[in-house]
């Protein structure tokens, strides 16, 4: 029996489709449905947020981070913030910093949270698991709300400390909050973790080695997924995270099961940091003393923070002026999608959308 | 003929009555009116149906999905259907510039009507149907079949790859389900020895997913991928191709496909209900109609159930599924079911008695239980096997924490 002639296809996948999670085009080149090649295409979404940078004071510049990563401002806030305090030099009150952490790690749930319901979405589950996801997504933005009146594009953090000091309805709402997540973390799992049907499709799919992650530079969830052990948290603990008592979970194989798992388990572990430092926060000033218009001294810096997706780091050269001279964003999701390759090629289109979910890339911050 | 006894609601006794108004030689006249009111009935009856259908789904998975669902227009926003078809009606009807415009117009009603004609042979009541077909089974299975053809047209016409990709794919899902589902309906013929839906109804003494569990679980994972619904709903897979076979439809067209596809759980539940769920049979006071529609609504629910909560399989695993799980455990079903009717039935009238049937049903239980465990142990729970996670040599965050 002779073969059939047939050739391959090259599909746009995207910039508008269901499951590229924003404006990102991949240039899939299929030989019947195994993917054979792809190809990323970005820059849809690019707003300039670094040369905007430049024109803009050091508090100014805090609005443009919110809508980097959109769907994690506040981590985004205080990569920012910490850069500038490393430039100038500004002591950071403790109260604040513990603010901060609880902040950062608010944001990770709800990154993570939001990051779980899309993949379960891109298998395909009619938005069910989504819908259980946002709905406690949802209670932390509440929170959000509390502290600085905004949801989703907070700017609560400023170079110093933070805005204000938490309200008094927020405390307790964050101790509900605490008690009650992880029992609806169990229902969620209960949801996906058992299931046959997203065993099949995830296990021993899109396999990323260590080798291959530490390669391409990935960093966050995916990293660890690959089963390398590394958190800047505890790598190179920032704020008040050295004195806080944390696990890093791994993964054993690097699959998409392992990506979900991994995000499961880092909720769960951030839980632990909210409650400890609910326990310690001291009484205190929340922001020291800086002018509107901060001129650091000549000179440039990098800081980096452990942000949902993975390092985020930005780096400032300051000139002495009100404004930086150049600010470059290491963003985690840009950096992430370059192994993309080669988790898709020999896959099915199938696999392909949930290899790329399982990413979590936020378009904001990949074309900036 | 046996297809020529009169209903309450059907055919010929509407046909009667014309004839009996219209002078002689007008025949003709009372055979289009006749024809014609019973199509308008039919249509009507089930595009409603449909409409409150969709209400039905959108509240249920809505509930389900802790959210309220559609509750603005009209009470619990039962309105919301009409609505819905208002928009779609004034939107523009736009054709792919490249598209095969004959076979790109006609495809939605290729999809829409076997759905519509399977309603003609259903018995809805013991004097409620449209026609008595002898052969009401064999119609079932050669009409839904034609659904194929309309995803194929639909994509090819379309000219457009994620609708060709969708097409492709529900060809080869469609024509491979079908062959589960024809076998699985094969044991219900078997015991009612008959093909007419109006035996079938009637030997069920004992309802045939009692009977024999093995094929009413096969026929309704077969249905539920006919239906393309998940977990088998590659043919659309709103996450992958953004809406298949129909990405390029609008209007009009696109409501028809939405109608055929809502339709579709609609007429599975009442071919469902009349195979296996013992169609108007029930307990004394309330009527065969009562009933019938209680066990569509039954049977539809826990369609909803399934899709508002499963994932969708890959399209390779969803053949794998086809032919190496369910055809064969409905070769299996019909083999055991051939073998008991063999024994238990009457050797002169071919008859099974109530109690041959709980005989049936107590063995085919047992070999369902046996089957679906073996089965599980084949194809699934390979999840525990994972290996316990061991940090990777190649990088340490805390040899650096000096």
């Amino acid at each position: 029996m002779s073969e059939m002639k047939s050739e391959p296809v090259i599909l746009n996948l995207g910039p508008q489709h269901p499951s590229t999670h924003g404006v990102f085009r991949l240039r899939v080149t299929f030989d019947g449905e195994t993917v054979v090649d792809a190809e990323p295409v970005m820059g849809y979404l690019h707003r300039g947020s670094e040369k905007l940078a430049e024109g803009r004071s050091y508090v100014q510049i805090v609005t443009l981070t919110d809508r980097m990563d959109y769907t994690a401002s506040m981590s985004n806030n205080l990569a920012y913030v910490s850069s500038v305090e490393k430039l100038a030099g500004i002591d950071v009150p403790e109260r604040a910093q513990y603010i901060r952490v609880i902040c950062a790690e608010l944001q990770r749930i709800a990154s993570h949270l939001m990051a779980t319901g899309f993949l379960l979405n891109d298998l395909g589950a009619l938005a069910t698991p989504l819908m259980y996801c946002f709905r406690e997504r949802e209670r932390i933005l509440d929170m959000f709300e509390m502290l600085c009146g905004a949801r989703i594009t907070l700017t609560y953090m400023r170079p110093g400390g933070v805005l204000q000091d938490a309200p008094a309805e927020f405390w307790p709402a964050l101790n509900t909050f605490v008690n009650d997540f992880p029992g609806y973390l169990d229902e969620i799992e209960s949801l996906i973790s058992g299931n046959e049907i997203v065993l099949t499709r995830t296990r021993d799919v899109g396999i990323l080695t260590d080798a291959q992650a530490i390669n391409a530079s990935i960093t966050g969830p995916m990293l660890r997924a690959a089963g390398v052990q590394w958190d800047l948290r505890k790598a190179n603990p920032y704020e008040i995270y050295d004195r806080l008592d944390f696990d890093i979970p791994i993964g054993a194989l690097g699959d998409t099961f392992d990506r979900y798992m991994v995000r499961v388990l880092e909720m769960r572990e951030s839980i632990k940091i909210v409650e400890q430092c609910i326990r310690d926060i001291p009484q205190g000033p929340i922001r020291t003393g800086t002018p509107y218009f901060i001129r650091p001294p000549a000179g440039d810096a990098y800081a980096s923070v452990e942000s949902p997706k993975g390092e985020l780091g930005f780096y400032l050269v300051s000139d002495g002026g009100i404004s930086p001279y150049r600010c470059h964003v290491r963003a985690p999701s840009f950096i992430n999608i370059t192994a993309l390759r080669d988790m898709l090629v020999g896959w099915k289109m199938s696999d392909l959308i949930i290899i790329f979910g399982s990413i979590d890339i936020v378009l904001g911050e990949v074309d900036r | 003929m046996e297809s020529l006894q009169a209903g309450f609601l059907d055919f010929h006794s509407v046909y009667g009555f014309f004839d009996f108004f219209l002078p002689d030689g007008m025949d003709w006249l009372a055979f289009v009116l006749a024809g014609g009111l019973v199509s308008f009935i039919v249509i009507n009856v089930m595009v409603m149906g449909t409409g409150l259908y969709t209400w039905f789904e959108r509240r249920v998975i809505g509930r389900m999905q802790a959210r309220l669902g559609p509750n603005r227009w009209g009470p619990f926003g039962l309105l919301q259907p009409i609505a819905d078809v208002l928009k779609l009606m004034v939107k523009e009807d736009t054709v792919p510039a490249l598209a095969d415009r004959l076979v790109f117009n006609i495809a939605p009603v290729i999809l829409l009507v076997p759905a519509l004609l399977v309603i003609a042979i259903i018995p809805f009541g013991d004097d409620t149907f449209l026609g008595r077909l002898n052969i009401g089974v064999l119609f079932i299975i050669g009409i839904t079949s034609v659904n194929t053809i309309a995803v194929l047209a639909g994509g090819w016409a379309s000219r457009n790859k994620y609708a060709m990709i969708g097409a492709m794919r529900g060809v080869a899902m469609l024509v491979s389900y079908e062959v589960p589902m024809a076998l699985s309906i094969t044991g219900v013929v078997l015991i009612a020895n008959s093909l007419s839906l109006f035996d079938v109804v009637a030997a069920q003494g004992v309802p045939f997913w009692l009977v024999q569990p093995l094929g009413f679980l096969v026929f309704m994972a077969a249905a539920s991928a006919e239906m393309s619904r998940t977990p088998f709903d590659q043919i659309e897979a709103e996450s992958e191709l953004g809406a298949g076979y129909h990405t390029e439809y609008s209007g009009m067209k696109f409501a028809i496909f939405q109608l055929a596809e809502f339709m579709a759980p609609l007429v599975t539940s009442i071919i469902a209900t009349v195979l296996f769920f013992s169609g108007t049979r029930g307990w004394d006071p309330i009527p065969g109609q009562i009933w019938f529609v209680l066990k569509v609504f039954v049977i539809m629910f826990a369609l909803l159930w399934v899709r508002a909560t499963w994932p969708r399989l890959r399209i390779d695993q969803i053949m794998a599924f086809a032919w190496k799980g369910l055809f064969a455990m409905a070769l299996l079903n019909i083999f055991v079911v051939a073998v008991e009717v063999m024994l238990l039935q009457d050797p002169n009238t071919g008859a099974l008695t109530t109690s041959d049937l709980w005989l049936m049903a107590a063995i085919n239980w047992g070999v369902t239980v046996v089957t679906i465990a073996f089965m599980a142990k084949v194809f699934g729970s390979k999840q525990w096997e994972r290996p316990v996670p061991t940090p990777s040599p190649l990088a340490n965050m805390y040899a650096e924490a000096d």
